[in-house]
């Protein structure tokens, strides 16, 4: 029995390793992957509003070809679409980042990201009331007025804490760009912390990554229930001092 | 200005919801500079009719004429003429992003493409005039109903329009916030606006309008200047109304 503990200790909790991984992960893995995060959140941003705005459009073409784009894109595995976009794209002659695999991890889970992110959009779009498109549209504006200084503004203010939370999945998602090989200054958290598990036959920086994974998700979550709470609720009441 | 440009005319409206018919040969002229207030129980087809006016809902058949244009002609630039027809709804429908300024002044930019200083100017002295000085830096949902009605009531004037439609805009305000918004009603119907307006105030009916149309079931019962029609309805409907809700 404290031999299987002492087994396990050794195998994940093995302080040595943790310390002796721990500055390369702070200094090179989680600036990798917050930045990474953020491309492909930007991306998936900018794609999924564009998507969004397609899905509930009324032309009937432009709705299909989005409402493929978002179920094939949510509805493939990542580490598949990661590959076949990542690899494929240099593979095709895409090369439109030469060999700058970095780009191209961001890009490919930017574009999985865009899928993911036009849906809450589009919940948000939808959740506009049908008067304030009738009393723009009243003053005379047209659709595309209407959609852009009425619909979106109103539309993403309310979905900013899914998208926040969404922001924390795609943290957790770049671990898959270990995949496309990275240079030892582009690897991620992942990336750092699996190459010295295999140097080190131990399991030990994984847990090292692990936790800080962790610090950046679990306060994340926090605060983004906080926010929701507080759009559904309104500002907490100041409390009053007792006299 | 030719009388036969200004106003509304209504021919042979038809529509329907699934199998309820809401509106039925319908055919109504709206004088210019002149109120006419649209009166009948929940059902009858008056707000549709109303909206029916800036194209918010479509006819199946017959023709409407708004300032000398078939709007009903395919066409025909809708957007063009909503600008120039002002619509009040009854939950106000104010754009709850906007500060009460840019409310009124978003459509003067982007409609009549007035540069952002006179768009502002213009707005300021709309919102002046509905009684609103001061308020114009507030978000909507700080406002009272009455004062977000009035900011509505602004928003729709600052496109400086030829008719203007009301859709029971009293409907949703607070007993003692309806005063307010009837006497901005009441000015501009003696201003010489072209007003329509479905209305369940019949004393706002009795006093601004210079006709006063009873609906029911889709359709047109009586039509008379507000005196006549309240005094000495000819029709049991209407006098069953009447006697409801006076």
């Amino acid at each position: 029995m404290l031999k299987g503990l002492l087994r396990i200790q050794q195998t994940f909790f093995d302080l040595h390793l943790i310390v002796r991984v721990m500055p390369n992960l702070l200094r090179v893995g989680l600036p990798n992957t917050f930045i990474l995060a953020l491309l492909a959140t930007l991306i998936g941003i900018a794609l999924g509003l564009i998507i969004a705005i397609g899905l509930i459009s009324s032309r009937r073409p432009i709705g299909i070809l989005c409402r493929f784009y978002v179920d094939i894109l949510r509805g493939l595995p990542h580490i598949l679409t990661i590959y076949l976009i990542g690899q494929g794209l240099p593979l095709a002659g895409l090369s439109l980042f030469g060999d700058n695999t970095y780009a191209y991890a961001a890009l490919a889970i930017g574009l999985i990201e865009g899928a993911y992110m036009a849906e809450i959009f589009r919940a948000g779009l939808q959740s506009v009331e049908r008067g304030q498109i009738e009393a723009a549209r009243t003053l005379g504006m047209t659709r595309a007025q209407t959609m852009l200084f009425i619909i979106v503004p109103q539309g993403i203010r309310r979905v900013l804490p899914p998208l926040t939370g969404q922001f924390i999945l795609v943290i957790k998602g770049t671990a898959l760009v270990f995949l496309l090989g990275l240079t030892a200054s582009q690897r991620d958290l992942f990336s750092i912390a699996q190459d010295s598990a295999i140097n080190n036959a131990n399991l030990s920086p994984l847990t090292a990554a692990g936790f800080i994974y962790l610090a950046l998700t679990v306060p994340m979550t926090y605060a983004v229930n906080a926010w929701e709470r507080r759009l559904r609720l309104g500002p907490t009441p100041q409390r009053r001092t007792a006299l | 200005m030719h009388p036969s440009t200004g106003g509304v005319r209504f021919e042979h409206i038809m529509k329907s919801y699934g199998p309820v018919r809401v509106l039925d040969d319908i055919t109504l002229d709206v004088p210019r500079a002149m109120t006419t207030c649209i009166i009948g129980p929940s059902g009858s087809g008056k707000s549709t009719l109303l909206r029916c006016a800036n194209l918010l809902e479509r006819p199946e058949a017959g023709r409407i004429i708004v300032d000398g244009i078939t709007i009903t002609d395919p066409d025909v630039n809708i957007d063009a003429i909503r600008s120039r027809v002002g619509m009040v709804f009854q939950h106000f429908h104010l754009f709850g992003h906007l500060s009460v300024l840019d409310n009124v002044a978003l459509a003067l930019r982007k409609v009549r493409r007035l540069p952002r200083a006179e768009a502002e100017d213009r707005a300021l002295a709309k919102l002046n005039e509905v009684g609103l000085r001061g308020l114009e830096r507030r978000r909507p949902t700080d406002l009272s109903g009455g004062q977000q009605q009035r900011v509505a009531i602004a928003r729709a004037l600052a496109m400086e329009p030829a008719i203007m439609l009301f859709d029971e805009a009293t409907s949703a305000l607070d007993p003692e916030l309806v005063k307010g918004v009837l006497a901005i009603m009441r000015d501009l119907a003696t201003s010489g606006m072209t007003m329509l307006v479905v209305t369940h105030e019949m004393r706002f009916a009795r006093e601004a309008a210079g006709q006063v149309i009873f609906m029911d079931q889709g359709k047109i019962v009586e039509t008379a200047p507000p005196a006549q029609l309240f005094d000495h309805p000819q029709s049991p409907r209407l006098q069953q109304f009447l006697d409801q809700v006076l």
